[in-house]
């Protein structure tokens, strides 16, 4: 990425004078924003495919319930010995899959890749920096994340298995947990955590500190704001995660009782600790942080989603001025909000009420950002390329996500949905067919800027429908189950709980919810049969894909188009004056049909 | 192009990149540390009345503790200023006394760890606790020896005020045959030295990491005075805030773990 | 350097040394406040943080120049301190707020 050859030949370009770099300082230990953006993009899609492994072998067990995992059942037996014996999944390690699946996904696939990845890469270039404002720290965030990554990876490897308690590791299941997976994971999260510090605080000293002259607060591209607002819920929201994370761990290897009751008592014998603790602290501090999490998980992808509708329906993104305001006002509510996971533990009604009042008035920012890019849509000349598909497809998924979310969140209808497979479809429904759907419009979309090349569009297309059908197919199910009653994490699918268990029983799952499980593998057999267009478009475009005929392809407005192609190291010969907004597409009286930040009156 | 704003402040914020990075990574250290605050709220509000304990630690060490780190907070201070007013010299004297001073908090507090890690309670078969600082223990005797008191109610030893615990203790010789349990004043043995060991402890992490890159500056580092003396200087600034920070956590913890 | 420069840099340095004064007179009567019986121990508490937030004020607004400081800075640590009583009073006030005879410890 130190490349002196662009793909279109520039002259005049003054580049000063660097050393020429080996290939560890180039592509190892590199400062460059655009490096370690692509460094996290590869490593957090290396892990998101290694989270859906692990998904599909437990879709597997729910819906075949003590059957052995065809293909890969040796494999799972000769690495994991008892608890995968003749290729069976144990409730053991179902839920060991089911805990890592859900901390890989979250900390090591989604917000590596839409905040550290896109955000490195694009940030800098759209406000005009040569680089983020502390590069070295930038390298030490990226590194912290690969060591963080590689304790949970070889987590699964370690007599015992890896974390067995959920994503959210409560206490005192976490601490009572015999293995080691337990503390391989909150140390693994310690790293996690300490590079989304670093990285968060990169980020925002940089989009202070380093825009470009004339490119003010609201002259800044949505997707940057989106960053930016994401970053503080990084900064401010993980530290107490830490801070638990360091107590528990102080539980599980000091023996402390933090987390631990008095009179705690682990199969029917009373536990040798000294009690005091309390197991609802950990959960507030936990998600004190998870519930920023989740806005970290979907803010940089509606800032995505801004800068391609802007780009692909020739028009301003509506609404500029309500979607920063939103975007702040999700941020600031969501640090109140966080209780309204923890409803069922016994809250009283006051302040069960005030999460709830929070939590309903969050929803409101979060449907100006949305109808904003809906009514983007409205008089546009929509070009269907790949990205659009998929940001086109990411506003309704979104939508049905999000409006999902109500139910939970009003205390009363909870008691019923609290921890059943209607969490699981919420949810899903806004990171799987939302977030990523938006991530894969992004690689599709800057993918060119990268390389040089575009990514074919026909197999884009093969990509993006079949995820759509089978995301729904997936996840539209789980609403219907979760309202009949099926809780989550059940290594049998609930089978313990199903009238075909027990003749006549009142409230068991019924046939029909059961034999949803199978058509959800066979739906998730094609989502993962359909991202191999994907994988393979992705490696094969970037040597034989279509080479672009000019530094911007799209023909978009922001400063990252602006540049050569790849971009070269530090980005702007000279710094770049903007004189206009982020989205001047068709103005009335202008040349064509799309102006750019940075070209004068 | 060059990163702009190292050095030289941006006129609209007034500051220049570091001093931003360094007070968003204090902002995310108040979280973390008041996040541990929060816990020892509901740690000592949720225990049982008369179970919290008060009087267990040292007040005139662990204000000698404190006058340690404001004084290496002046002398930070001072070395930064020294920078400003170009003498060097002086910089390095302040700071070598910094260092100096934050070896001394860290000896002390090891001192402290090393009073609370050979302070045993000793339940006895007949139901009498004995509780007192080890003298001999040795495993191939019969009898452990330490230097305290027997109490028959337990609540006798946490809140040392209140029970009126006596201040004078004589030498106890306890047969092991007789020990039900033995343990030591362990971060294991109750909440409270939880959280004291855990504030503490991740403080005095600080207090190491501060020390070290103080120690950097003052050392290797200070080889970029002669090249870019006001780049020095705001690195001579932003460790300095740290060090701050560090002491201002301190300023909390000590009324909170010690006095209260 | 200037006289003038020079004058108002002992200004300064005068300051941080009555603020090291006052810390160290702080420290002294925090210790001896915590000696006082004010009969109810909540006052001992509510005294012992009211000095501990001076000390605070000093150190924060002098030695870190914070007194002085740019309205970004402001911001930022007015956000953090908004959010670090939100986490210790919701958190606390959740624990205040249970149905009565329920066990938390």
């Amino acid at each position: 990425m130190q490349a002196t050859a662009s793909a279109i030949p520039h002259t005049g370009l003054h580049e000063a004078h660097h050393e020429e770099a080996g290939f560890w300082s180039t592509y190892v230990f590199s400062t460059d924003h655009k490096v370690i953006g692509i460094q996290y993009g590869v490593t957090a899609l290396c892990f998101l495919l290694f989270g859906f492994f692990l998904m599909m072998i437990m879709r597997w067990q729910i819906a075949h319930p003590g059957v052995a995992v065809p293909v890969v059942g040796p494999l799972l037996a000769a690495i994991f010995g008892d608890v995968a014996a003749k290729g069976i999944v144990s409730p053991d390690l179902y839920n060991s899959f089911g805990a890592m699946h859900g901390t890989i996904m979250v900390f090591m696939a989604i917000v590596p890749l839409a905040f550290a990845a896109f955000g490195n890469y694009v940030v800098p270039l759209q406000i005009g920096a040569p680089d983020m404002a502390f590069p070295r720290i930038n390298m030490a965030s990226y590194q912290a994340y690969v060591v963080g990554g590689l304790i949970m990876f070889t987590s699964f490897f370690i007599p015992g298995g890896p974390a067995q308690a959920g994503w959210t590791s409560y206490s005192p299941l976490a601490t009572s947990i015999a293995t080691d997976g337990q503390t391989f994971w909150i140390i693994g999260m310690v790293f996690l955590i300490t590079s989304s510090l670093l990285g968060s605080v990169n980020f925002i000293a940089t989009i202070i500190q380093l825009r470009a002259p004339g490119m003010t607060w609201m002259r800044l591209p949505f997707f940057v704001w989106a960053q930016f607002v994401t970053a503080f819920l990084l900064l401010l929201a993980f530290p107490p995660l830490e801070a638990a994370a360091v107590m528990q761990l102080m539980d599980k290897v000091a023996h402390t009782s933090f987390f631990l009751p008095t009179g705690l008592a682990i199969g029917g014998n009373l536990a040798h600790v000294s009690g005091g603790g309390s197991p609802l602290l950990w959960q507030h501090l936990f998600w004190f942080l998870a519930h920023p999490e989740v806005y970290v998980l979907i803010l940089p992808a509606m800032g995505i989603v801004a800068e391609i509708i802007a780009n692909n329906t020739r028009k301003p993104i509506w609404g500029y001025k309500s979607l920063v305001y939103s975007v702040l006002a999700i941020g600031f509510l969501s640090f109140i909000v966080w209780a309204h996971h923890m409803y069922l533990t016994g809250m009283g009604i006051r302040i069960a009420t005030f999460f709830q009042t929070t939590t309903m008035i969050i929803s409101i920012p979060s449907v100006i950002v949305l109808t904003c890019m809906f009514i983007s849509l409205w008089g546009g000349a929509i070009r269907f390329n790949t990205p659009m598909l998929f940001v086109m497809a990411f506003l309704p998924m979104f939508g049905i996500g999000g409006l999902t979310g109500l139910p939970l969140g009003l205390s009363y209808a909870d008691i019923h949905l609290h921890d059943t497979y209607y969490v699981i479809a919420h949810f899903h429904y806004i990171v799987a067919p939302g977030t990523i759907f938006a991530l894969f419009a992004g690689i599709y979309y800057w993918f060119p800027k990268m390389t040089g090349r575009m990514m074919s569009e026909f197999w884009g297309r093969v990509h993006f429908w079949p995820s759509l059908i089978f995301m729904n197919l997936i996840f539209q199910p789980m609403f219907a189950q979760g309202m009949a009653g099926m809780l989550r994490r059940m290594a049998d699918g609930g089978a313990n709980y199903s009238q075909a268990r027990v003749e006549g029983a009142i409230g068991g799952l019924s046939a029909g919810v059961m034999n949803l499980h199978t058509y959800i593998l066979w739906a998730a057999v094609g989502l993962a049969l359909a991202q191999i267009p994907f994988i393979v478009n992705l490696f094969w475009s970037i040597k034989h894909g279509t080479p672009v005929t000019s530094d911007n392809p799209w023909e978009a407005t922001t400063l990252e188009w602006q540049t050569p192609t790849p971009p070269p190291h530090g980005n702007f010969a000279k710094p770049p004056e903007v004189y206009r907004g982020p989205y001047e597409y068709s103005v009335p009286g202008h040349a064509r049909d799309f102006t750019p930040q940075n070209q004068p009156d | 192009m060059d990163i702009p704003y190292t050095v030289q402040p941006r006129e609209d914020t007034g500051l220049y990149n570091a001093k931003v990075g360094i007070w968003l990574f204090l902002a995310s250290e108040v979280m973390l540390f008041g996040a541990l605050f929060s816990s020892y709220i509901l740690l000592r509000v949720g225990s049982p009345e008369g179970y919290w304990p008060r009087g267990w630690l040292n007040v005139p060490v662990g204000t000698v503790n404190t006058l340690v780190l404001i004084t290496s907070s002046i002398t930070t201070v001072m070395a930064w200023a020294s920078c400003k007013m170009n003498q060097f010299g002086r910089f390095k004297v302040f700071h070598a006394c910094t260092l100096l001073l934050a070896v001394t908090f860290v000896c002390i507090k090891s001192y402290e760890y090393h009073d609370k890690f050979t302070h045993y309670e000793i339940t006895l078969k007949d139901g009498r606790i004995a509780d007192g600082h080890i003298v001999e223990n040795d495993p191939k005797a019969d009898h452990v020896v330490i230097s305290g008191r027997y109490v028959q109610d337990r609540r006798d030893l946490y809140d040392l005020e209140v029970r009126k615990a006596p201040h004078h203790h004589e030498e106890l010789s306890i047969p092991r045959s007789q020990i039900e349990k033995m343990e030591r004043y362990g971060p294991w043995h109750n909440t409270y030295l939880a959280i004291y060991f855990t504030l503490t402890g991740l403080h005095a992490l600080h207090v190491i990491g501060g020390a070290i890159v103080i120690g950097f500056l003052w050392g290797p580092g200070s080889k970029m005075w002669e090249t870019d003396p006001e780049r020095f200087t705001n690195r001579v600034e932003i460790s300095g805030l740290f060090w701050h920070f560090v002491d201002l956590v301190w300023i909390f913890l000590f009324p909170v773990l010690y006095l209260i | 350097m200037t006289a003038q420069h020079d004058e108002s840099f002992d200004q300064h340095v005068r300051r941080y040394l009555y603020v090291f004064y006052a810390l160290l007179f702080g420290t002294l009567i925090t210790v001896g406040a915590s000696y006082i019986p004010f009969g109810n121990h909540a006052i001992n508490i509510a005294v012992a943080l009211c000095i501990a937030c001076g000390k605070a004020f000093l150190v924060a607004g002098f030695f870190m120049h914070l007194i002085s400081e740019r309205k970004m800075i402001y911001g930022i640590l007015g956000f953090t301190v908004f959010f670090f009583l939100g986490l210790m009073f919701l958190t606390v006030s959740a624990y205040a707020d249970f149905p009565p005879l329920t066990v938390t410890h």
